[in-house]
Formats: C-alpha cells, structure tokens, sequence
C-alpha cells in the first residue's frame, strides 16, 4: 500500500473527527438501546478519547499493525475499556461492538473522500477493515481474560471456602470433604490439613468423604498422601464415610488403602478415634 | 564448623536440629549418633527437626536412614516435629519412613518413647499423647 493512501485514514480521522464521533455515537447507542449500563456523556467521553488515539496512532504509518509500538495507548485504552464492560456485566457483542461500530461511519467518510478514486477506495476500506477488525477481535481478546481472571479468582475463593478443618475434640480434627475432588483440591486440602495439625497439635484427623460423588486414581493417590504425610508428622489419619459406590471404584482400580484406617461414618470413626485416645470411658461415663 | 549436638538424658539421646542442614553436616550426624548410641547403650533417640524447612531428596533419605540406623542399634528412634512442608516432600519423594515413629512434638515424642522403652505396657504408637 503506498504512502498516499496510508495517509488517507489518519487524515479522515482528523478533519471529520466531530461528524465521525456523532455518527459513531448514534451507531453505539442503537446498538445498546436496551438496559444501557453506561451513560452518553461516559460513552462520548471514551469515544472521543479513542479516535483521538486512533488517529495518533494511524498517523505514525503502518495502521494496520496494532501491536506495533505506536498502537500502545491504543491498546491500553481499550484494554481498559474491555476489562471495565466485562467486570460490568457487558456481554462479549456489547463489548466489541464499541470498535466494530466505527465502520460504517467510517467507511461512509472514506467513500466520500475516494469517491473518483474506485482503486484507493478498495485500499483503504480493506485497510480500515483490518485494523478494525483486529482492534475489534483485540477488545473480546481482553474481554475474555478479564473474565478468565474472575472465575479463577472465585475458583480459588471456593477452594479456600471448601475445605475447612474442625476440632472435634481435644486432639481430633475433622475435614468433612464436599463436592469433586480434583488435584488442586486435594493438594488444598492436604496443605490445610497438615497445617492445622501444627498448630493444634492435633493427633488424629478425621477426613470425612461422605459428600465426595466420585474418586479416581489420583484422588486416591493425594488422600493417600495426605495420610502418609500427616504419619510422618505424627499424626494418624482415619478415613470416614467411603459410599459403597467409591469403595468398589477403589478396589476396582486397584489402588491400595492398605495401612490407612477407614470407617464407614463419621460417627464410627470419631469413636475410634476417642478409643486411640484413651478417652473414651471418660466421654462415656457422664451418661452411664 | 557448624555442628549438630547429641545430648544425653537418662537412657535417651536427644537430638535437636536447629541449623541448616547440609549434605555433609547429615553424614556427619548420622557417625556422631550411631557412635553415640553404641557407646552410652541408650534406648531411645529423639530426633527433633521441627525447624528444618528445606530437604532435598539426600536430606530426607539420611534422616530416614539415620532413624533406620538407630532402630538397627536397638534404640527406639522418634522423629518429632516435622513441618508440613517437609513432610509433603518426603511424601513426594516417596520417603514414607516405615517403620519410623512420628510425633508432633518433643513432649508427645518423649511421652511416645517412655511408653516404648520403659514400662512393660504395650501402648499403641498413637497413645502417646495423653493430654489430660
């Protein structure tokens, strides 16, 4: 493309820039009408802001490489444009429609301007096309990663809010385990575990599998490890409430529980535990 | 030269290891302790690590072997302490320590090796811990 014709947008950008920004705004507020979250005066402003970097950046040469050095606070800003739509709800169209809806003001300027000229026409309303269209692809690029970023951070808040260890008693503590267990978890879990043993200097620890639908060989192989880990530490592990259903997968996959104490409810294995301690005639004599 | 201290209380040999410990420092451990143990009869060995933080693979295998060496010399050998961390890596590392008795703390490890060496009463390992 030759410098003429580069030249062309940046200039379109400059002296139509009011037009440009009315149209633009008219085609965004359609696009919108219903439920708009965001204010005209706050659209205007992030508009106007964005063609006049747009038009900084188109006049450095070479518009259609976005992630070129002169596109950095175009890029930046709508970074920050996408982030702000996808923490506020804004769906992923919403979000990119704010750059794919600068085309047809846009393109309509540019044909007004080559009008006599069908060959640079064609030019630049496939160069405008490109950069559009990548800073449109750009804005859900950004989109998506913000929202990647919640779901990981509420994925690890849940982690964190899934796996609490009580003290039974003195010297017992229970994890009763809730949901799937997949690695993270497990090594979650284990971390926690044996981090509340430290500081309570608990003996036994009860995990409690009852409200675990399933168990594969690696679950198995981390609550193992989690045992033979607390062991080492000092402390034994009894595990409690295995479904009949996980039993049989336990078996059936060949995975062996063998040293580890398992009881059948959490009940049977805090008894159990009462017994290791010698305590309980103690627990059971107030009754008698 | 750091050096680890192997004291003597009663028929009980007490080790705190309060330093990093480093491959040859380990070595060095695991000849004092052995020799220590021969020469003094003792009948139990406390090994407190509770701030060791780091172990590598050679560390984790001499603290499992010098625990090993000591059972073999007839000394009831309690490994006491053991940090999360440290005990997730031994487990990763495979080094489950069988046959290696555990306790969380100097007092349970000294109540655990009382009831193994001293009195004729056949405790479980985990009645060590009376709190009451």
């Amino acid at each position: 493309m030759s410098a003429a014709t580069d030249a062309v947008i940046p200039r379109i950008l400059k002296t139509y820039e009011a037009e440009l920004l009315d149209e633009w705004l008219r085609e965004q507020l359609s696009a919108f009408r219903a439920g708009s979250r965001i204010s005209e005066s706050d659209l205007r402003t992030q508009s106007k802001e964005f063609l006049n970097l747009l038009q900084q950046a188109t006049e450095a040469g070479n518009i259609t490489d976005i992630q070129g050095p002169s596109y950095g606070r175009v890029r930046d800003m709508l970074g920050d444009v996408s982030r702000a739509r996808g923490l506020q709800g804004f769906s992923p169209s919403e979000t990119a429609i704010f750059v794919f809806s600068l085309k047809r003001p846009l393109f309509t300027r540019i044909r007004k301007e080559l009008a006599t000229d069908a060959d640079s026409l064609a030019t630049v309303t496939w160069s405008a096309t490109e950069l559009l269209d990548k800073l449109g692809l750009y804005t859900t690029e950004v989109y998506q990663k913000s929202r990647e970023d919640v779901i990981t951070r509420q994925q690890e808040e849940l982690l964190e809010l899934s796996t609490p260890v009580v003290k039974l008693w003195d010297g017992i503590l229970a994890l009763p385990m809730i949901g799937t267990l997949d690695s993270a978890r497990t090594q979650v879990v284990m971390e926690s575990l044996l981090q509340r043993i430290v500081e309570t200097g608990a003996d036994i620890a009860i995990i409690d599998i009852t409200g675990v639908p399933t168990v594969d060989t690696l679950t198995a192989q981390h609550l193992l490890k989690t045992v033979t880990a607390a062991r080492l530490m000092g402390a034994e592990c009894i595990i409690s409430g295995i479904r009949p259903q996980i039993a049989q997968t336990i078996v059936h996959l060949g995975v062996d529980l063998g040293t580890v104490t398992t009881k059948g409810t959490l009940a049977d294995a805090f008894r159990r535990a009462l017994e290791m301690r010698g305590q309980r005639e103690r627990l059971l004599k107030p009754r008698a | 030269m750091d050096r680890i201290p192997i004291l003597k209380l009663r028929d009980l040999l007490l080790v705190t290891i309060q330093v990093d410990m480093h491959d040859r420092l380990a070595m060095q451990l695991q000849d004092e302790l052995t020799a220590r143990i021969s020469e003094t009869g003792a009948r139990g060995v406390l090994i407190d690590i509770s701030s060791l933080d780091i172990v590598d693979s050679f560390i984790g295998r001499m603290i499992a072997n010098t625990a090993a060496m000591a059972r073999v010399l007839d000394a009831e050998t309690v490994l006491v302490g053991m940090q999360p961390a440290v005990a997730i890596t031994l487990v990763e590392l495979g080094l489950t320590l069988p046959g290696v008795r555990t306790a969380l703390n100097v007092e349970k490890g000294m109540a655990l090796l009382e009831s193994a060496t001293g009195q004729a009463e056949d405790l479980p390992d985990t009645d060590a811990g009376h709190t009451e």
